[in-house]
């Protein structure tokens, strides 16, 4: 079977995220750059369905020629291809991404054949937009669940489970079809040296992508207040036993 | 005269707090100029229901009447339910809750109008060239000020961030029906089976919280917080890093990618508090940090803090504990 997923460079912030100080952007000289946690699980996750069922997996990102290290990752987690929509300057907005999306998935089927399936993180970790799936979908005219928590390939279906509130809901799709995943699906591998290696010297496919204009558009960012909390410390190791226990005391839990 | 139309929720003949809370947002949007507060709603509305509408100053109820939209009807189907009533409502902004099913059923609608949608709002303001608004980017540490422009605004709004406030003046809250044509094919990803969850206190609803991290060391470390969960009627909960060490299931995962938690008292033993764990224990009640870095994010964040090793503390937590239930 052959497997799509998206991924998207986003700034690994610490304990405080800075911004620039025109307000438009997170400051990113200090940080270094991942994807979503729910993105490294779609990574894994297609590694284990080309294992499991045979084929090939491709991951996609619309970014800067930079975000090709995500692509590399991937790659060293045991992707087969991977394929850059270049684009440099503020971010796009999530219609615009899914419509990039959706010419560079036609552009690729158009030479390798149909993706079976395709994966996307629930939401990005930064902008968070909470669509670029269910719209690449719906362009695409194939079905599509979020909040995917499970998958299972058989002959020609996909069993997904979406984790709800009180557990799960099973979804059963005719392929090709799609799924917008979250961390918790699997645990992602460690790339292996060797994995990495080859990541270095794979080929990364560039497409060019048309931006049309997505109707959102960023004025500023805001860090929100921070109540400033004195805190009061209770002690030492073992000895400040006694004062949390009065805690658990007076919140009623004791 | 503008029209806003909501996508209300609701269960057990009450609407939903997330429901009530995007009302209380989309009159910002209709009280200065006087228009429509209208909602669209699945399933049958009791007197009650109508009544609670009423109080939030809503003057229409559109009930989406179709076999095919019931409890389980999936986000697809709903949209172009809502896609319908669209063109003969005509609103200017269409709202929903960012909640388990506004989500995906907003996106659905986002995809199938192909207009532009502002998902995890908490402010929008009409301005003369579209609208104004405020979202949450990395899941809830950062504001975005967005401006939309659009035939029709289309926003989710983020949970517990507006305080739901029924409308000075109650409104006529008339159940108008409608019936959209729905085709078979809108339902492809019902749900063909419920797992529910195994027994015991959730980790988003517990009153009390024993979190562990990167400090606890090993998976056999969290049996102490094991234990006093139980003591305490509480749950386990932990970091990223805990989870990606095979220490615990992702189901106990605290922050953006795993579980938002409120409990009355969050424990976090041997969490540094980067931003992504931060965000799902900000709206704890009061924190109480364990950590060997006096330094440590989640340390000048909490409320109270205990200094050294966790390994040395937790024990003597637990036999304190024992003893004051036993006494
Ligand atoms: C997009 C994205 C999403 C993420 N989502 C999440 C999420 O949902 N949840 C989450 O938790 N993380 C998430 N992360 C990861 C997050 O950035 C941090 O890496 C993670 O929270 C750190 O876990 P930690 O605090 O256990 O470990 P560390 O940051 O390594 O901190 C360990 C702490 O333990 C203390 N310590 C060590 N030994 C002891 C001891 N013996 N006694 C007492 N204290 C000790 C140290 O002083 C330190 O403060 C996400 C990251 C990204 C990029």
């Amino acid at each position: 079977m052959r497997l799509l997923v998206c991924v998207k460079r986003v700034p690994a912030p610490g304990a405080k995220i800075t911004l620039t100080p025109d307000g438009s952007e997170v400051d990113t000289t200090h940080l270094g750059f991942t994807v979503s946690p729910h993105e490294e699980c779609a990574v894994e996750e297609a590694v284990r369905l080309v294992a499991a069922h045979g084929g090939s997996s491709t991951v996609l990102t619309l970014g800067p020629l930079a975000a090709e290290d995500q692509l590399r990752n991937a790659i060293a987690m045991g992707i087969d291809h991977g394929t850059l929509l270049p684009m440099e300057g503020p971010e796009w907005d999530a219609r615009a991404v899914a419509g990039a999306i959706v010419d560079a998935v036609r552009v690729l089927e158009e030479d390798d054949g149909r993706f079976d399936l395709m994966l996307f993180g629930n939401e990005s970790a930064d902008a968070g937009n909470h669509q670029v799936a269910v719209r690449v979908a719906h362009a695409l005219g194939r079905p599509v669940v979020d909040g995917v928590k499970g998958i299972e390939v058989t002959d020609g279906e996909v069993a997904l489970r979406r984790a709800v509130a009180d557990g799960h809901t099973v979804h059963h799709l005719p392929l090709p079809a799609v799924a917008a995943v979250k961390e918790g699906l699997n645990l992602p591998r460690y790339p292996a040296m060797r994995g990495r290696l080859m990541a270095k010297k794979a080929t990364i496919r560039h497409v060019e992508p048309r931006h049309r204009e997505g109707g959102l558009r960023r004025l500023r960012l805001r860090a929100p207040e921070q109540q400033r909390t004195e805190t009061t410390v209770l002690g030492t190791g073992a000895a400040a036993a006694p004062a949390v226990a009065d805690i658990l005391e007076e919140v009623g839990l004791l | 005269m503008s029209t806003v139309l909501v996508l209300v929720e609701h269960t057990d003949g009450e609407l939903a707090r997330t429901s009530r809370e995007t009302l209380t947002l989309a009159r910002n949007l209709t009280e200065p100029v006087e228009g429509h507060l209208e909602v669209a709603a699945v399933g049958t509305w009791s007197d009650e229901l109508r009544k609670e509408a009423a109080a939030f100053g809503v003057t229409a109820v559109h009930t989406l009447e179709h076999e095919l939209l019931d409890a389980d009807a999936p986000p697809a189907a709903v949209a172009e339910a809502v896609r319908q009533l669209m063109g003969v409502v005509t609103p200017s902004v269409v709202l929903g809750a960012a909640s388990e099913r506004g989500t995906p059923s907003f996106a659905h609608l986002a995809a199938r109008t192909d207009l532009p949608l502002a998902a995890n709002c908490t402010a929008v303001e009409t301005v003369d060239d579209g609208w104004e608004l405020t979202r949450l980017r990395w899941g809830g540490v950062l504001y975005e000020d967005a401006h939309l422009d659009a035939e029709v605004a289309l926003l989710t709004v983020a949970p517990h961030q507006i305080a739901a406030v029924p409308a000075t003046m109650p409104g006529p809250a008339e159940l108008e029906p409608f019936t959209p044509e729905l085709d078979e094919a809108l339902t492809v990803a019902r749900p063909v089976a419920r797992e529910a969850l195994s027994g015991g206190i959730s980790l988003a609803t517990a009153p009390v919280v024993l979190a562990g991290g990167r400090g606890m060391g090993s998976a056999e470390a969290f049996a102490v917080l094991e234990e006093l969960a139980s003591l305490l009627g509480g749950a386990v909960g932990c970091s990223r890093v805990a989870t990606n060490a095979g220490w615990r299931s992702h189901n106990d995962q605290v922050g953006q990618t795993g579980t938002r938690v409120a409990p009355d008292l969050y424990l976090a033993c041997g969490i540094s508090g980067a931003t992504q764990h931060w965000v799902g224990c900000m709206n704890a009640k009061r924190i109480v940090a364990v950590n060997t870095d006096a330094e440590a994010p989640m340390v000048t964040r909490a409320h109270e803090a205990v200094l050294g090793d966790l390994h040395e503390f937790l024990p003597a937590l637990l036999e304190e504990v024992r003893s004051r239930k036993g006494g």
